[in-house]
């Protein structure tokens, strides 16, 4: 990588321990602009411990965590994603009691930095409403939009998460296990939006799941974590074949 | 002492239930109550209602816990506190309707009349049993939590009350009994307090926020955290103004107390 | 809209057909359900519950107080009373939203009592237990705020243009965000909102209208007392938002109405007030979670929060 063409997301010797238990392990990676990967691992691999220390949730014990270039090591997660960088959550993770159209609007509001706004009527701002009425017919949930979160089908829910993390325009987006719950149609749907997104948008995806149809579908990169550390790193065909991968997975979970 | 028990019962609820109890204070108040009705009123020996008051209030603690309070675990803090706000309401006002606004008294235990010198100084006989049967109970508490089947029940429950109830653990007869367990601590410190003060249906109102004070500064679920809380509030107060310059800070000194806790250390001195 | 203008104008006229006791009651509805609807601001569109309101309440009213009685004109110690709160609200509500919600209660309860402690121990500037009394209030450019209709007319216009302002608030970019963090804090927090950030301006917005409530409510009453900041009080606009619901904006108001026709009713026959008062709060507490309004709301047709 060169200083003016830095990775999009670079971890370098990150490590985080609950207890005496090292979730995340010395762990080194740079994901260049515009690349899906995914990071995979059975459970308790460590991939949602990663998530939260990239994100903000979590501090890391030792180690950087750069973003294009930025040192954000250890910010809160509200700063960085003002730096560009938005996740979903694994359990679902929207404003239950609002609808469809409140919870991406609210993003959209973030995004802009429009919360400074205590006067203007939210409702007959026609820009916000445009903005996000384009995100939810972007995602499939145009009809969807006057209904409680709450009311919704789980798999509609997920991608509720999607729409929010895309109104932030993010440059990295992490999805953690976007499919996670889902029956085969909603998986579908959830992969092929994936690769419209980064074929149209050319941002930076990572994604965790457990679900190997859809990671190697998807994925351009594929890296394998097994308690805190990286056991393997490289593209779907490599990893399919590779013998400690089999053996983390302890039989073959690997397609 | 008397503060140690009340706020000891209020830990314990809020460590157990997760639920502070505003109404605590009304409790305290009962069991003074109570007393005045037995020993004063009704001749019973006073080492007898020291027993009989807080069974009797922790009997309506643990009605109160079924018939309302088991409803709102699920609800969000705010309407358990209000629901515990209402009870306040309920029992001052139910004190007045049978006792009267006036004040009342009861008298000290007979053997205990008099004052023991103590180093240079003479310490009624009462208040000094009061300070000594304070730790007595909070301890015989402690090891009955840490040591005993029924203790490591509760605390079971407490930590996680969905594994305790896979476990086997009925969980909704263990929160009546803690809540009935609180509010009888609360009742003993009452009863305890009542031949040395007036007692008046605001009493409840004023021992409640000491007890929060005391509670929150040694940690909310932590039995030694309320003995240290209650001596470092309640000797403050009990040894008067010390300078008259700082009569005002020390009135606010308990409040000063909680702030700098809650800011520097909201778990509280001992708190988990 | 058209309903709250005829509303208006209705209640505009009242000096002219009410009772003098009907009035007074009437600015004491006003007056406490503009400190309610603050409080909703809190709890209901942002999902804090502060038990200490009344600090702020109280703070503007003792600035009032002390200013009149050294010979301000009414106008202007109102606004210093104001400037008052929020400056009081801006430094303890920075020291406190860091706390989670039990703690953020206990820690604003604290903070009421203090204040309380400070109004009836420091006699010497606030005249302890006893309280400022003998407020001069005078005739100001023409107004005479003495009489008793014309502080009717006045507190209706503040409370009017304090309802408006809270208004804008709540259907604003900013409203949105308040609401966004009462739904799910850390969802918005990963969306780029400094959480704390906008707490701590909901904090200091509802202080500054307590404020304002507050320092109408010492003239109003003749008398700036240490119960203004005692806990009971800082429970009040928590019961009228209950009673009267606080998933709507309204609500508050209407719970203040509630309270306050009760409170003179019941006070009337009989002295266990408190006791009414809370058989009324049990059945709210359990079963009627959106207070009279709400209730009311649903049994016509319409269901869920008033969020937009």
């Amino acid at each position: 990588m060169t200083t003016n063409n830095p990775p999009a997301l670079e971890l370098r010797n990150v490590s985080r321990s609950f207890g005496g238990v090292r979730a995340v392990d010395d762990v080194s990676l740079a994901v260049r602009s515009g690349t899906l990967t995914s990071i995979i691992g059975p459970n308790g691999a460590g991939k949602t411990t990663l998530y939260n220390l990239v994100s903000g949730r979590l501090r890391p014990d030792a180690g950087r965590i750069l973003l294009r270039g930025e040192d954000v090591t250890g910010l809160p997660p509200h700063a960085v994603a003002r730096r560009r960088l938005a996740r979903s959550f694994q359990v679902t993770n929207v404003f239950m009691g609002l609808s469809v159209f409140q919870n991406v609007r609210a993003a959209v509001i973030a995004r802009r930095g429009a919360g400074r706004r205590w006067f203007a009527d939210v409702e007959s701002d026609r820009s916000l409403r445009e903005d996000t009425q384009r995100l939810l017919a972007q995602v499939g949930l145009a009809e969807q939009a006057p209904r409680p979160c709450r009311t919704l089908a789980h798999g509609d829910r997920r991608i509720v998460e999607i729409a929010i993390v895309l109104a932030l325009e993010p440059n990295v987006i992490l999805l953690d296990e976007p499919t996670a719950g889902m029956n085969p149609h909603e998986t579908l749907r959830i992969v092929a939006l994936v690769r419209d997104l980064q074929r149209e948008t050319g941002k930076t995806f990572l994604l965790t799941e457990h679900d190997m149809k859809v990671v190697f579908a998807v994925s351009e990169r594929i890296v394998v974590m097994h308690q805190g550390r990286v056991i393997a790193d490289g593209a779907p065909d490599a990893i399919r074949g590779d013998a400690e991968v089999r053996r983390a997975y302890l039989g073959g979970v690997v397609a | 002492m008397l503060l140690f028990l009340i706020a000891v019962g209020l830990s314990l609820i809020f460590g157990v239930l997760g639920v502070l109890n505003f109404a605590h204070g009304a409790f305290y108040m009962l069991g003074a109550y109570v007393a005045f009705q037995l020993v004063a009123r009704g001749g019973v020996d006073f080492w007898l209602t020291l027993v009989l008051a807080p069974l009797v209030v922790g009997a309506l603690g643990g009605i109160i816990e079924v018939a309302f309070l088991r409803r709102m675990y699920r609800r969000e803090t705010v309407f358990q506190l209000l629901l515990t706000f209402a009870l306040i309401l309920i029992l001052d006002d139910l004190v007045r309707i049978i006792w009267g606004s006036g004040p009342r008294m009861v008298p000290q235990p007979a053997p205990l009349g008099e004052s023991i010198p103590i180093g240079g100084r003479f310490f009624p006989a009462y208040n000094l049993s009061v300070v000594a049967l304070g730790p007595v109970v909070g301890l015989a508490l402690w090891l009955a939590l840490r040591s005993t089947h029924a203790g490591r029940i509760v605390r079971a429950a407490a930590q996680d009350r969905e594994m305790a109830s896979a476990l086997g653990i009925d969980v909704p007869r263990v929160f009546t009994a803690v809540f009935a367990l609180g509010t009888a601590l609360a009742a003993l410190g009452g009863v305890l307090a009542a031949p040395l003060r007036t007692l008046s249906p605001a009493m409840g109102d004023a021992i409640i926020i000491d007890s929060f004070i005391v509670a929150v500064v040694g940690g909310l679920g932590s039995f030694p955290g309320a003995f240290l809380g209650a001596l470092l509030i309640g000797q403050v107060g009990a040894f008067g103004v010390v300078n008259p310059a700082f009569a005002q800070l020390q009135i606010a000194f308990p409040f000063i107390l909680m702030a700098l806790i809650l800011l520097a250390r909201p778990r509280g001195l001992f708190g988990g | 809209m058209r309903l709250l203008i005829v509303a208006l104008v209705a209640l505009a006229l009242l000096p002219f057909i009410a009772t003098q006791f009907f009035l007074v009651l009437a600015t004491e509805v006003l007056l406490l359900g503009l400190f309610a609807l603050s409080f909703n601001l809190l709890f209901g569109y942002t999902g804090m519950l502060s038990f200490g309101q009344a600090a702020y309440f109280a703070i503007s009213g003792y600035t009032v107080a002390l200013l009149l009685v050294r010979g301000w004109p009414l106008p202007a110690a109102f606004v210093a009373g104001i400037v008052a709160a929020t400056a009081a609200a801006l430094v303890l509500g920075w020291l406190s939203v860091r706390l989670n919600a039990i703690y953020f209660a206990m820690l604003t309860l604290a903070w009421g009592m203090m204040v309380f402690t400070a109004a009836f121990q420091w006699r010497d500037l606030t005249g302890g237990s006893d309280g400022i009394t003998n407020l001069p209030i005078d005739v100001v450019a023409g107004i005479d705020f003495a009489d008793f209709r014309v502080f009717y007319l006045v507190a209706l216009a503040v409370t009017a243009l304090c309802a408006w302002l809270l208004w804008r608030i709540v259907h604003s970019p900013f409203g949105q965000v308040l609401i966004a963090i009462r739904e799910n804090a850390e969802r918005i927090a990963f969306t780029g909102i400094d959480v704390r950030h906008y707490q701590l301006a909901a904090f200091v917005v509802a202080g500054l209208f307590a404020g304002v409530a507050g320092a109408l409510f010492v003239p109003f009453a003749r008398i700036a007392a240490p119960s203004m900041a005692h806990w009971t009080r800082s429970a009040e606009p928590v019961l009228m938002t209950v009673l009267g619901g606080p998933g709507t904006f309204f609500g508050p108001v209407v719970g203040s109405a509630i309270f306050i026709y009760l409170r003179n009713f019941v006070t009337a026959r009989t002295e266990f007030w408190n006791l009414v008062l809370g058989l009324i709060l049990l059945p709210m507490v359990l079963v009627f979670r959106g207070g009279i309004v709400g209730f009311l709301l649903e049994a016509f047709g319409h269901t869920g929060h008033d969020d937009e």
